[in-house]
C-alpha cells in the first residue's frame, strides 16, 4: 500500500478528506481512481481529458516526477503538489 | 424583511453583498468557492440555490452549488468534458449558466461549447449539436478566449435557446439543442474581410426584453443592436447618440420591454476604458432609439474603469436597482434605475460577474 499525501487546497474542496491516505494501486492512475472511490469527484480535480494529469498538478512517486502511467511500489510515497502558479 | 443580495464573481472567488429593500448599506461576505475564479452566478428558480461557474488553474472547471446562500458548497464537473479522444483543448473553465423552463441547467464553457444538467448540476452532458455545427472549424477566439459566454433560454419554450460565442456570434436552437442556426444577419464584423459573414461576429452580450422573448438587445464588439424577430435580423443602433459602438455588459429591465442599460467603452484598441475616463451608464427607455447618459455619483475625471460582459445586473424591486463591477474591483449600485450611483466598495478583486437576488 502506497502512502499518498494530498495538498491543502485540494482537501479544502472535499471537507472531511484526510491529507494522508494509504492506497492500493500499481500506477498513479490506479491510485487516483481509488481516491475517487473514497472521495467522489477527486479524480476530476486532478485529471484532465486524455486522460492526463492537469497541467498545474504535479505528482511525485518516491520523490521523482510522475505521470498517470508511472508505476507505484507498495512502500512508495506519492506526493500530489499543485504547481507554483497564480498572481 | 426583504433581502437584496448581489452575487459577485471575481478572479479570486465569489462574494455575497447584502442589503435590505432600501439598499443603502451593504455587508460583504467572501471569498466563497474556495477563492476559485468565478465567471458567472445565477439563482436556480424554485430551489433558490446559488450556482457559480468557474475554473481553477489547478483543478479545472466546475459548477458550484449552494443551497444555503453560500454557507456551504458542493461542486461538480462530472461529464463536463469533450471526451478523452476529442480534438482540441479540453474544457478549461465554465463561463456562463442559465436555466430553462423545464429545470435544465445549461453551462457554457471555454473552449466554446454547451453542456446541460438535468439533475441540478450533479452530472453534465455535452450538447454536441452545437459543437458539430458546420461552422465549428472556422471558430476563432476573441481577446477573452473562445468562450460561450451568453445563454438566453426562451422563458416558456424549453426547446428554444439562444447562445453567444466570442468571436463567433449568436446561434439559436429550436429543438432542444439538437441543431443550431446562426442569428447574425445585419451584425457587423469590421475585423473580417466580409463585414457581414454568416458567423464570425464578436457578440459581447445580449438579453431578451421583459415579456417579449423575440425582442433581443445586443452589445457587440462592432455596435449596439436590436432584433424584433428572435435574432433573424438585427438593426444597428450605434448611431443613436452613443459615445462608442464598443462595450460589454447589457442588462434588460425586469418589467419594461423598452428599457435596458449598457456601459459603452472607448474602443477595442484604446484601452477599453469608459470614454474620456468619465464614467457613465447609458439607459434607453425606447428600445435603443434614444439614450440617456447617467453619471450622477460616478467619477467624471481620471476614471480608467473597465466593466466586463457579465459584470452588470438589475434587481426586481421598484424602483429597480442596478449594479456593476469593474476590473479594478469597484462595485457600484443605483437604487433609482440607474439615475444616480453610490460605490459599495472599491476593494474587491477583479470583478467578472454581478447577479442580483431579492428574497422576501
Amino acid at each position: 500500500m502506497a502512502t499518498v499525501l494530498l495538498p491543502r487546497n485540494l482537501l479544502d474542496l472535499f471537507p472531511g478528506a484526510e491529507r494522508r491516505q494509504t492506497v492500493a494501486g500499481e500506477t498513479v492512475d490506479a491510485i487516483v481512481r481509488e481516491l475517487d472511490v473514497r472521495v467522489p469527484g477527486m479524480r476530476d480535480r486532478l485529471v484532465d481529458a486524455g486522460p492526463r494529469l492537469r497541467p498545474h498538478i504535479n505528482v511525485f512517486v518516491a520523490g521523482e516526477p510522475a505521470d498517470l502511467d508511472t508505476p507505484v511500489g507498495p512502500n512508495d510515497t506519492v506526493h500530489v503538489i499543485p504547481a507554483v502558479s497564480g498572481g | 424583511m426583504t433581502r437584496a443580495i448581489l452575487l459577485v464573481g471575481t478572479a479570486k472567488g465569489a462574494f455575497l453583498v447584502e442589503s435590505d429593500a432600501n439598499r443603502t448599506t451593504w455587508d460583504i461576505r467572501g471569498p466563497l468557492c474556495e477563492g476559485w475564479p468565478i465567471h458567472d452566478l445565477i439563482v436556480e428558480p424554485g430551489s433558490g440555490a446559488v450556482l457559480a461557474a468557474g475554473g481553477s488553474p489547478w483543478f479545472g472547471p466546475a459548477v458550484w452549488r449552494s443551497e444555503d446562500l453560500g454557507a456551504t458548497w458542493t461542486h461538480s464537473s462530472n461529464g463536463l468534458t469533450y471526451g478523452d479522444d476529442a480534438p482540441g483543448d479540453p474544457v478549461a473553465t465554465v463561463w456562463s449558466l442559465a436555466t430553462t423552463p423545464d429545470g435544465t441547467i445549461l453551462a457554457g464553457v471555454e473552449p466554446a461549447g454547451l453542456f446541460r444538467s438535468t439533475d441540478r448540476g450533479a452530472t453534465w452532458q455535452h450538447v454536441d449539436g452545437l459543437t458539430n455545427h458546420e461552422s465549428r472549424p472556422t471558430w476563432q477566439p476573441g481577446a477573452g478566449g473562445l468562450i460561450l459566454h451568453t445563454i438566453v433560454p426562451h422563458p416558456t419554450d424549453a426547446g428554444r435557446t439562444w447562445i453567444g460565442i466570442s468571436a463567433v456570434g449568436v446561434f439559436e436552437s429550436q429543438d432542444g439543442g439538437a441543431t443550431w442556426i446562426p442569428r447574425n444577419s445585419g451584425v457587423r464584423a469590421d475585423f473580417m474581410p466580409d463585414p457581414f459573414p454568416i458567423t464570425g461576429q464578436c457578440v459581447h452580450k445580449f438579453a431578451a426584453a421583459a415579456g417579449e422573448p423575440e425582442t433581443l438587445y445586443q452589445q457587440n464588439h462592432c455596435g449596439m443592436y436590436r432584433s424584433m424577430d428572435g435574432g433573424l435580423t438585427w438593426t444597428d443602433l450605434s448611431a443613436n447618440g452613443l459615445p462608442s459602438d464598443f462595450g460589454f455588459p447589457l442588462v434588460a429591465h425586469p418589467r419594461d420591454a423598452k428599457t435596458f442599460w449598457i456601459i459603452p467603452l472607448n474602443g477595442a484598441d484604446r484601452g477599453r476604458f469608459v470614454p474620456e475616463a468619465s464614467a457613465a451608464v447609458w439607459k434607453t427607455v425606447d428600445r435603443g432609439d434614444t439614450w440617456q447618459r447617467n453619471d450622477h455619483g460616478l467619477p467624471q475625471h481620471d476614471a480608467y474603469l473597465s466593466v466586463l460582459r457579465e459584470a452588470m445586473a438589475r434587481d426586481t424591486l421598484d424602483p429597480v436597482g442596478v449594479a456593476f463591477g469593474t476590473k479594478s474591483g469597484q462595485l457600484w449600485h443605483s437604487r433609482d434605475e440607474g439615475r444616480s450611483w453610490e460605490r459599495i466598495t472599491a476593494d474587491l478583486p477583479e470583478i467578472w460577474a454581478v447577479e442580483s437576488l431579492v428574497l422576501d
